[in-house]
C-alpha cells in the first residue's frame, strides 16, 4: 500500500517539472520581447538569460528528483 | 521490483536507472574506494578528450589554426570572457580552475551521450564535489580577500533597517542552499534526460507505438544535446557569479 | 513495488536497505543515492580533476595565450607593415605625380625651343633664299640690260651700214656723220 502512495506522490511530484516549464517560458519569453524592443541590447543579456532560465529550471529538477526517489528510494 | 515485474510483461526489459550502475571494470568483486570502475574508464576517457582537444590539438602553434586548434582557442576564449565579463578582471587567476571545471563537465557530458556510456557528471558524488569545491573556494576566497567585510554580503545595505535582519536571515539561507542547488542542477539535468531517454527506449518494444519512441528518443538526443552544453555553461557561469560576489561583495 | 515480488526477492531487498545497491544485476533505488560507490567516485574524480588541472594550467592555457598572443603580434605587424606599405604607395604616387608635372613641363621646353630653333633655321633659310633670288634676279637683269645695249649697238650698226650702203647703192657719197644722226634720230623716235 504504501509503494502504490509513493507512485501517487511521485505523479504529484512530476506536476512540478511542469511549474519549472512556465517559469522557464516565462524567462525565455520576456528576454525575447525585451530583446525586441531594444535589439542592440540582447545580445550582452544572454548570459542573464541562461543564468535566469538555469535558477527557474533547477527547481523543476527538483520535483523530479522528489519524483524519483518516491518512485525508486522509498 | 518494479523492473522485474515489467521485464515478465514483456514491456520494459531494463530499469531506466541500470545505466547509472558503477561496477567494477575487470571482475565482480565489491566497489571499494580504489576499485576500477565504469568511473574511471569514463573519466580516463574524458581526460584523453581534454588532452587531445586542448594539448593535441593547439600542439602545432600555427599562427592560422587547425581545426582542433580553434576548437581550443574558442573554448579558451570563451571562458576568459566570461570569467572578465561576469567575475571581473582580478578574477582572471582563476581562470584555469574554471576552465578545469568547464572542460571537465562539458567534455564528460558529451561522453555520456555516447550510446551506452556511463555519465559520470550524473551521480550526485560528482557533481556535490564539484559544487562545494566553488563553495569553498568562493567562501575562501572572500573571507581571505574582504576579511570580515565578506559577511556584508548578507547584511543588504539599501534595504531599509527594519527590514536588514530578515533579509539577512534569507541571505544565508540562499547562500548555504547555492551548492545544492548548484550541484543538483547538474546531476538532475543529465540523469533527468537521460532516463528519460531510457524510458522511451523501454517502449520501443512494444511495437504499436515504438515509430513515436523511437523518434521521442531522437528528439530527446537533441534536447540532451543542448542540455549538455548548457548545463556546462550555466555551472561554469554560475561559478564566476558566485566568485565576483566573493572578491566585491558589495551589492 | 516489493508487495508484488516473489517472497525470495523479499530478502535481496531487504538487504539494498542495508546498502546493497545492486540486485540481479539491476539497481536498487537510485543509483545515485546509493553512498558505497561515492568514495570510489570522488576518488576518480579527484584525480581527473587534479589531472585536467595540471594538463591545462602547466601546458595547455599558457601555449594557447602565447599562440593568442603571437597572432595578435602578428596582426599588429602585419598592420603596421600594411600602414606602412601604404604610406610608401602615396609617397611614391606623390612622386611619379611630381615626376610627371616635372617631365611635362621639360618636354614642353624642349618643344619650345625646338620651335625657336626650327623657326629661326626656316627664317636663315629663307632670308638666304631670298637673298640668292636677289642676287640671281639683279644678275639675270643686268645680262638682260647688256644683251639689250648691245642689241641696240649692233641695231644701230646695222641700220649705219645698211644706211651707208643703201645710199651707195642710189649713187651718193655716204656721209657718215649725218647717217648716224639720222639712225640715231629714228631711233629714239
Amino acid at each position: 500500500m504504501e509503494g502504490e502512495l509513493a507512485h501517487i506522490g511521485a505523479g504529484l511530484a512530476a506536476i512540478g517539472s511542469g511549474a519549472a516549464a512556465i517559469g522557464v517560458g516565462h524567462v525565455a519569453g520576456n528576454f525575447l520581447s525585451g530583446a525586441l524592443r531594444n535589439p542592440s541590447a540582447a545580445p550582452g543579456q544572454t548570459a542573464m538569460l541562461f543564468i535566469g532560465i538555469a535558477f527557474a529550471e533547477a527547481l523543476g529538477i527538483f520535483a523530479f528528483l522528489v519524483a524519483l526517489l518516491l518512485m525508486f528510494a522509498v | 521490483m518494479a523492473s522485474d515485474a515489467q521485464g515478465e510483461s514483456g514491456g520494459l526489459v531494463f530499469h531506466p536507472m541500470d545505466q547509472f550502475i558503477v561496477k567494477p571494470l575487470f571482475g565482480d568483486g565489491p566497489v571499494g574506494m580504489f576499485t576500477i570502475t565504469n568511473v574511471t574508464f569514463w573519466m580516463a576517457l574524458t581526460i584523453l578528450t581534454v588532452v587531445l582537444l586542448l594539448v593535441v590539438g593547439s600542439s602545432g602553434r600555427s599562427i592560422i589554426p587547425s581545426r582542433a586548434q580553434s576548437v581550443a582557442e574558442l573554448a579558451y576564449g570563451f571562458i576568459r570572457k566570461m570569467v572578465e565579463d561576469v567575475a571581473g578582471k582580478d578574477a582572471l587567476p582563476f581562470f584555469p580552475y574554471i576552465m578545469t571545471l568547464f572542460m571537465f563537465i562539458v567534455v564528460a557530458n558529451f561522453l555520456g551521450l555516447i550510446p551506452l556510456a556511463f555519465t559520470t557528471t550524473s551521480h550526485f558524488a560528482v557533481s556535490v564535489v564539484l559544487a562545494l569545491l566553488v563553495f569553498i573556494t568562493v567562501t575562501v576566497v572572500g573571507f581571505v580577500k574582504n576579511g570580515m567585510a565578506f559577511l556584508g554580503l548578507f547584511w543588504v545595505s539599501s534595504a531599509p533597517l527594519a527590514l536588514r535582519p530578515v533579509l539577512a536571515i534569507i541571505e544565508v539561507i540562499s547562500y548555504f542552499v547555492r551548492p545544492v542547488s548548484h550541484s543538483i542542477r547538474l546531476a538532475g539535468n543529465l540523469m533527468a534526460g537521460h532516463a528519460v531517454i531510457k524510458v522511451f527506449a523501454g517502449f520501443a518494444a512494444i511495437a504499436v507505438v515504438s515509430p513515436l519512441s523511437v523518434a521521442a528518443i531522437v528528439a530527446m538526443y537533441g534536447l540532451e544535446i543542448l542540455v549538455s552544453f548548457i548545463q556546462a555553461y550555466v555551472f561554469t557561469i554560475l561559478t564566476c557569479v558566485y566568485l565576483k560576489d566573493a572578491l566585491h561583495p558589495s551589492h | 513495488m516489493a508487495t508484488d515480488t516473489q517472497a525470495g526477492q523479499e530478502m535481496p531487498y531487504q538487504e539494498e536497505l542495508a546498502g546493497e545497491c545492486v540486485v540481479d544485476g539491476y539497481a536498487v533505488g537510485m543509483p545515485q543515492l546509493c553512498f558505497d560507490w561515492w568514495g570510489n567516485q570522488i576518488f576518480w574524480l579527484a584525480i581527473t580533476l587534479i589531472v585536467i588541472f595540471f594538463v591545462l594550467s602547466r601546458i595547455a592555457l599558457p601555449r594557447i595565450a602565447a599562440v593568442l598572443a603571437e597572432r595578435q603580434g602578428t596582426i599588429t605587424n602585419d598592420l603596421a607593415a600594411a600602414e606602412d606599405l601604404k604610406a610608401k604607395a602615396v609617397a611614391a604616387e606623390e612622386a611619379y605625380q611630381k615626376a610627371l608635372v616635372t617631365a611635362r613641363a621639360e618636354a614642353q621646353k624642349i618643344i619650345d625651343a625646338a620651335k625657336e630653333e626650327i623657326k629661326a633655321d626656316l627664317n636663315d633659310a629663307i632670308a638666304k633664299a631670298d637673298a640668292e633670288i636677289a642676287a640671281r634676279a639683279a644678275e639675270g637683269e643686268k645680262t638682260i640690260a647688256a644683251i639689250r645695249s648691245s642689241a641696240l649697238e649692233n641695231v644701230k650698226a646695222v641700220a649705219e651700214d645698211a644706211s651707208k650702203e643703201i645710199v651707195a647703192v642710189m649713187g651718193g657719197k655716204a656721209d657718215g656723220k649725218a647717217i648716224s644722226s639720222a639712225v640715231a634720230t629714228r631711233m629714239k623716235g
